[in-house]
């Protein structure tokens, strides 16, 4: 019986052809919709979520990581003295200008942070030392951004705020969704580069000691500081998020190209499955003739499905993938991780057998004098 | 006679209210073993929907089929495939053969339908060829065989499940003279050696011959029942 089904997709190469492409363009759109979604939201919250820290402390209610307003610095210091707290630095994210060697100016974000401390860094490092950051007047940017902000080298001095930047050390894959390039340095330099008084601080990050009940630790730190919030790390990312994703409009079209290439995918496999369906609908009668259940048939047409979904699948992943591969060096970022690469595989199977399903109805309903037409 | 198949009163209306198209009007007709049993007449007589009805596919509107001495007109719908399946052949005018599969992958494809599979059913698929005359085809497509040749593994795959009727329509209609003799040949002795209750729809005056009674259906209705040599002869006249 799979073996039927196996016979007829290969039988008409044509029709296979055309099947399997229906397929694998429904689910490069998706992929690559999906992709572009969970890149933008990635980009709009990464320094959150690799920030390594359990609470960022806010001045109070920041809607984003960008929208940030000072707050006195010696908040950390009663941070510090709260029971289950391990560590806490202050940190800076804030937009600045970068002047490139020609003299043009670009829009990044600095980056501040302790180098001496295990979170709050940069991530990804590929050239040069976190440590290096100790020293003045130094900074860490992404490889990706090397071009827009004119830097060809490690060493290269720019200038930001008119205060000279040295490039130690590089990262890869970093992308910002603002496209302002994240400039990480020490929290000292970033008070400079970004005009910050020397009292005041962005934020707190806060990691819990071992064993903590963070439920209490985040109350034990919202009691002990004034005019701020206390997020745990995932809140706070998540408030991001939201707010670039719901609060602008940028997000939400993304999401309806998501949407709109799910729905568009899903009437192509399903117009596919079902004209490869009803090609085959004299064979299915012809079955009924013979003393076939439904069963029988029904079984044969969800092989049919199953296998055109694990064929279609199997390319179009290549492609997403390869698309995936090839924004890494381009303008928009595409993030396909395995978690998606699995819901995918399950999507193309759902759209096949559904598809399929729907064919399957057609199959019940079959002329009896069909098989008697010469 | 024994009967394999026996039809009574049999009515088949098609829609309903101003529309209604009767197809067949209080027919009735046995097929009997060991019988060739040609049913004839013009185009929308309703010989195929009688064919349908008698192979369990079509259901009547009334009356009684019984296959076998058992009544299956009433069956729900879900118990007829079994019906078709320990009872009845079919032979296609189309030969309605899966073109993806072999002359013996499409014989199998019946045996899988009764549970026969593996080495079991390779053996009895070719066993069917041989009896066709097809011994050297069983790797070949529909595709590179002639018309005679797909209908002859119609055949073998028509009695691949034993059945004790063969209902074929048309069985001649898309083949040539020499082919549709070996055809009808081979038709005849599964009802005279194999005791094979054999109906058999066609338009076809020249395999008259081979049928022990032929059967005119005209708006629905059974005409006249003729012999093979009342057939002939009649038709003889009427040439």
């Amino acid at each position: 019986m799979a073996s039927i089904a196996v016979r007829n997709l290969l039988h008409d190469k044509v029709r296979l052809t055309v099947t399997l492409t229906g397929i694998i363009f429904a689910v490069v759109l998706v992929a690559v919709q999906t992709g572009l979604f969970l890149g933008f939201t990635t980009t709009t919250t990464n320094v959150i979520d690799n920030s390594r820290a359990d609470f960022w402390v806010t001045s109070r209610n920041v809607d984003y990581i960008e929208a940030g307003v000072p707050f006195p610095e010696k908040q950390m210091y009663h941070a510090l003295a709260v029971p289950g707290v391990a560590e806490a630095q202050k940190y800076i994210v804030r937009f600045g200008i970068l002047k490139k060697p020609d003299g043009a100016n670009a829009n990044c974000e600095i980056v501040g942070f302790d180098p001496e401390r295990p979170f709050g860094g940069p991530w990804n490092v590929v050239e040069g030392d976190v440590r290096s950051l100790t020293l003045p007047d130094t900074v860490m940017l992404d490889r990706f951004y090397m071009k827009k902000l004119g830097v060809t080298h490690l060493g290269q001095t720019v200038e930001i705020r008119n205060i000279r930047a040295r490039v130690v050390g590089f990262t890869k894959g970093i992308r910002t969704f603002t496209t302002s390039p994240l400039i990480f340095t020490s929290y000292k330099n970033a008070q400079k580069y970004s005009a910050l008084d020397s009292d005041q601080t962005m934020y707190l990050l806060v990691k819990a000691a071992p064993g903590a009940d963070l439920v209490r630790l985040r109350a034990g730190l919202q009691a002990a500081m004034d005019n701020v919030d206390v997020l745990p790390t995932r809140e706070f990312s998540r408030r991001t998020n939201f707010y670039w994703m719901f609060g602008t409009g940028a997000g939400l079209t993304v999401i309806i190209a998501a949407v709109l290439g799910l729905i568009v995918g899903i009437v192509v496999v399903a117009q596919t499955i079902y004209a490869a369906t009803v090609d085959h609908i004299r064979e299915f009668g012809t079955l009924k003739a013979m003393g076939a259940t439904n069963g029988y048939i029904y079984r044969i047409i969800l092989n049919q499905a199953i296998v055109s979904a694990i064929a279609g699948y199997a390319v179009a992943i290549v492609i997403a993938s390869a698309v995936e591969y090839s924004s890494r060096g381009g303008g928009a970022n595409i993030v396909l991780p395995a978690s998606v690469r699995v819901g995918l595989f399950g999507l193309t199977l759902f759209m096949c057998v559904s598809a399929a399903l729907v064919s399957i109805n057609k199959v019940t309903k079959i002329d009896p004098a069909l098989v008697f037409k010469g | 006679m024994d009967s394999a198949i026996e039809v009574r009163e049999l009515t088949k209306v098609y829609a309903e209210g101003a529309t209604a198209a009767r197809a067949l009007d209080n027919v009735d007709l046995d097929v009997n073993r060991g019988e060739v049993l040609l049913l004839m007449g013009p185009s929308g007589s309703g010989k195929t929907t009688l064919v349908s009805i008698m192979g369990c596919i079509l259901r009547a509107t009334a009356g009684s089929v019984k296959i076998g001495g058992r009544e299956v007109a009433h069956l729900p719908e879900r118990a007829l495939p079994v019906v078709r399946l320990n009872n009845i052949g079919f032979v296609f005018q189309g030969f309605n053969l899966f073109p993806a599969l072999t002359a013996a992958e499409n014989v199998e494809v019946a045996l899988d339908l009764k549970g026969i599979r593996g080495s079991a059913a390779h053996k009895r698929s070719r066993a069917l060829l041989e009896e066709v005359g097809l011994a050297d085809k069983v790797n070949s497509f529909p595709g590179d065989l002639s018309g005679g040749q797909k209908q002859r593994v119609a055949i073998a795959r028509a009695l691949a499940g034993d059945p004790e009727i063969i209902l074929a329509d048309e069985p001649t209609a898309a083949l040539d003279k020499t082919s549709g003799r070996v055809v009808m040949e081979m038709l005849r002795s599964l009802a005279s050696r194999r005791g094979r209750a054999v109906a058999i729809v066609t338009h076809d005056n020249r395999v008259m011959e081979y049928a022990d009674r032929i059967v005119h259906i005209e708006d629905g209705k059974v005409g006249a029942v003729l012999t093979r040599n009342e057939a002939m002869q009649f038709s003889g006249a009427e040439a």
